[in-house]
C-alpha cells in the first residue's frame, strides 16, 4: 500500500527530515480502514467503559449547573459574591476563558487550512466541536449575569414596544455581535465539514433508525464531483472568512476592558495579547482532549505523535507570546509614568491577589518551557499535565485581570475585596460539566475525525500521491 | 426504467484518466462520485469554475452596508442617545458590528448557496437504490452516466465504460 509507511514502519513520525514528507496516517491504513476505525466508534452498541464513566460524571455536573442557574435566576445575582466595586468576577472570567478555548478550533480548521498544513485534517473535526461547545459555555455567562434575564432581548436590535434601540457605541454590544457571529459561523463550518462523513455513516447504517437519522443530517450527500467542486470552494471561502473573524472575536472581547478607563485595562496591547492567550489556552484544551481520546478510541494511527508534537510547539510559541505580554504590561505601566497604572501592576504581583498572579505566571510561562525538550513533546503524560496547567493558568489570567483592577482602582476609599460564593464555584464546575457532556455526546454520535479530509491527504493506492 | 449506468474504477488516478476520455467523448450528463474531493478531477470532467465567490462577495458587501445603515438609523435617527457627548453617527464605533455582519452574511451565503446550487438537501435519488453505490462514501470511485445524456446508448456506453478501465458496470433503475 502506502510507500511512505513501508519505508518507516515504526509508529513514530516525528522526524523532521526535510527530504521526506512524514506520513500523517500510520500503520498501513487505507481508505476502508480509516472509515472502519472512525465509524466503529459511533457504531458499537456499547461505548467504552471510560466513556460511560466520564459521561456520568459530566452529566451530573451539568445537572448542578442547571440548579445553580435556576437558583440565580429565581433569587437574583446577590447569590454571587459580586458587589461594588467588583461587579465582574467568576462570571466574566468564565466567559472570557471559554470564548478563548474556542479559538484553537477555528485556528486549526481555518488558518491552518489556508496555510495548507495537512496535519490539521487529523484533529480539525474534534477541535471544531470543542469550539462550538466552548462557545456555548461562554454564551451562558453573559446571558445569566445580567440578573433579569427576561430582558435579555434588549441587547438585540429588535423593534420593541418601548421604541428603543441598543447603543452601538458600547463594546458590550460589539461583543454580542462578535460572539454571536462566531458561534453561527463556527457551527456552519463544522456542520458543512460533517456532511460527507455523516453520509459515510448513513451508507454503513444497519438499522432503519440510523439510516433515517444520519440520512437527514447528511442532506442527501452522494459524493458527486460536481458537488465537491462547489463544496471545496465554499469551504475555502468559509476558511478565509473565519480567519479574520477569529482574530476579531477575542479582540472585541478585549475591547470590553480596553475601552474602559480603568487602570490595568485601558491598554492598546489588549487585542493581540488576548488573541495569543486564546490560541494558547485553546491548544492546551485540544491536547487535553486529544491525548485521552486517541487512547480510548483507538485512533492513534490518525492522531499521530506528530500531531501532538506540532500542537506542543504551538503551545510553546503562544505561551511565550503571552509571557511577553505580561512583561510589556509591566514595562508600559512604569514607562507611562502614571502612578495609578503603576500601582495596579505592583498590586497584581504583590497585593492580596498575588497568589493568583503567580499561579498564572507559573502555569502559563514556566510550565510550557518543558516543550523545548523533544522527549517531553512525545510523552502523552507530560503533554496532558502541561495542558492541564495551561488551562488553569489561562483561567487565572482572566481572573487576575478582572479582579485586581476592579478591587483597587483610583480611589482607595472605594477599594474592596472579592470572594466567590459556593454558587459561583459550582457554576464554574458545572460549565465544565456541560462542556464535557456535549463533547462526549459528540464522540458517541458523530465522526470524531474528518474521514473525507484525512483520505484526501493519504497516499493513493499504488503509491501515487495525488495531492 | 433505466436511470443510467454506474461504473466503478480502481482508484483516483484511474478515475481521472477515464473522466478525461469520457469528457472528450462528448458526454454531458454524467458525474463522478468519490469519497473525497479528487485533485484534478474538475479539469478532467470539464467543470467550469463556480460563481459562488461572486455571490459571497455580494453578500459581504450587503452585510457591511446593511450593518452601517442599521447603526446609523438606530443611533442617529430613530433613537439618538447622548453618551459622553459622543457623536450620534460615529464610524469608528460602527466598525466592529459592520465587520461581524459582513462575515455573518458572507458565511451563511457561502454555505446556503453551495447547498442550493448542488440541489441539496435531496433525499431521494436513483443512485441511493444501488447497493454498490453505498461504498461511494467509503473507498469506491464511480462514474455515473445518465440515460438522459444525448449520447447515451445502453450497450455502447457500457462497452465504452469498460474500455475506459471500469472494473464493473451496473445498471441503475429508477426515475430521476
Amino acid at each position: 500500500m502506502a510507500v511512505a509507511t513501508l519505508e518507516r514502519p515504526s509508529r513514530d513520525n516525528t522526524s523532521s527530515d526535510p527530504a521526506r514528507r512524514a506520513p500523517l496516517v500510520l500503520a498501513g491504513n487505507d481508505y476502508a480502514s480509516v472509515t472502519e476505525k472512525v465509524c466503529r466508534i459511533v457504531e458499537v452498541r456499547k461505548p467504552p467503559r471510560a466513556w460511560t464513566l466520564a459521561f456520568t460524571i459530566a452529566a451530573s455536573f451539568t445537572g448542578i449547573l442547571g440548579l445553580m442557574v435556576l437558583y440565580l435566576i429565581t433569587t437574583g445575582v446577590g447569590v454571587w459574591g459580586l458587589n461594588k466595586p467588583v461587579s465582574w468576577g467568576f462570571d466574566i472570567t468564565n466567559f472570557v476563558f471559554w470564548v478563548g478555548i474556542g479559538h484553537a478550533g477555528t485556528l486549526i480548521s481555518a488558518i491552518l487550512y489556508l496555510f495548507r498544513q495537512q496535519w490539521r485534517t487529523g484533529i480539525n473535526r474534534f477541535a471544531e466541536a470543542m469550539t462550538i461547545f466552548a462557545v456555548i459555555c461562554a454564551l451562558l455567562f453573559p446571558g445569566i449575569h445580567v440578573g433579569r434575564i427576561w430582558f435579555e432581548y434588549w441587547i438585540a436590535p429588535l423593534p420593541n414596544q418601548m421604541s428603543m434601540w441598543p447603543n452601538f457605541r458600547s463594546p458590550l454590544l460589539w461583543d454580542f455581535f462578535a460572539v454571536g457571529t462566531y458561534f453561527t459561523v463556527s457551527l456552519v463550518f463544522w456542520y458543512m465539514g460533517l456532511i460527507p462523513d455523516i453520509a459515510t455513516i448513513r451508507d454503513r447504517a444497519t438499522t432503519k433508525a440510523r439510516r433515517i437519522a444520519y440520512g437527514l443530517l447528511a442532506m442527501g450527500w452522494r459524493g458527486s464531483n460536481r458537488h465537491w467542486h462547489r463544496y471545496e470552494r465554499a469551504y475555502l471561502l468559509l476558511a478565509a472568512l473565519a480567519t479574520p473573524l477569529v482574530l476579531s472575536v477575542h479582540s472585541v472581547v478585549s475591547f470590553d476592558f480596553a475601552t474602559s478607563m480603568l487602570p490595568g485595562w485601558h491598554a492598546t496591547i489588549f487585542p493581540p495579547y488576548f488573541v495569543a492567550g486564546a490560541i494558547f489556552g485553546g491548544f492546551a484544551m485540544v491536547l487535553m482532549l486529544a491525548v485521552p481520546c486517541r487512547q480510548w478510541f483507538g485512533v492513534k494511527d490518525v492522531i499521530t505523535p506528530r500531531h501532538l508534537e506540532n500542537m506542543c510547539k504551538i503551545v510553546l510559541a503562544t505561551g511565550m507570546m503571552v509571557g511577553y505580554a505580561y512583561a510589556i504590561e509591566f514595562f508600559i505601566a512604569w514607562y507611562s509614568g502614571n502612578p495609578v497604572e503603576g500601582f495596579v501592576f505592583i498590586n497584581r504581583a504583590f497585593g492580596p491577589y498575588a497568589w493568583a498572579y503567580w499561579t498564572m505566571v507559573f502555569c502559563n510561562v514556566a510550565t510550557p518551557q518543558v516543550f523545548w525538550s523533544r522527549r517531553a513533546r512525545s510523552n502523552p503524560w507530560v503533554i496532558f499535565a502541561v495542558a492541564v496547567f495551561v488551562n488553569i493558568g489561562m483561567w487565572f489570567e482572566r481572573f487576575v485581570i478582572i479582579v485586581t483592577t476592579l478591587s483597587r482602582d483610583f480611589l482607595p476609599s472605594s477599594w474592596n475585596s472579592y470572594t466567590p460564593t459556593w454558587v459561583e464555584v459550582l457554576t464554574l464546575m458545572g460549565s465544565f460539566g456541560l462542556f464535557f457532556t456535549l463533547f462526549l455526546l459528540f464522540l458517541r454520535f458523530l465522526p470524531m475525525i474528518a474521514m473525507a479530509e484525512v483520505k484526501a491527504i493519504m497516499p493513493a493506492p499504488h503509491g501515487e500521491a495525488h495531492r | 426504467m433505466t436511470w443510467g449506468l454506474l461504473a466503478e474504477f480502481a482508484g483516483p488516478a484511474e478515475l481521472v484518466s477515464a473522466a478525461e476520455r469520457l469528457r472528450d467523448g462528448g458526454y454531458t450528463r454524467w458525474d463522478a462520485h468519490t469519497p473525497f474531493p479528487v485533485h484534478g478531477l474538475d479539469a478532467a470532467m470539464g467543470i467550469r469554475p463556480t460563481r459562488l465567490p461572486w455571490l459571497v462577495l455580494g453578500a459581504g458587501i450587503c452585510g457591511c452596508g446593511g450593518g452601517l445603515l442599521m447603526q446609523w438609523w438606530m443611533n442617529a435617527v430613530a433613537y439618538p442617545l447622548i453618551v459622553s457627548g459622543k457623536p450620534f453617527n460615529s464610524l469608528p464605533a460602527s466598525i466592529p458590528v459592520a465587520f461581524e455582519l459582513t462575515i455573518l452574511l458572507a458565511s451563511l451565503t457561502a454555505f446556503g448557496a453551495m447547498m442550493v446550487a448542488n440541489g441539496l438537501p435531496r433525499f431521494r435519488h436513483p443512485l441511493f437504490a444501488s447497493r454498490e453505490f453505498l461504498r461511494a462514501t467509503t473507498d469506491a470511485f464511480f462514474i455515473a452516466v445518465e440515460a438522459a445524456d444525448p449520447k447515451f446508448d445502453l450497450e455502447a456506453t457500457e462497452a465504452a465504460l469498460r474500455a475506459l478501465g471500469a472494473s464493473r458496470v451496473v445498471r441503475v433503475e429508477g426515475d430521476a
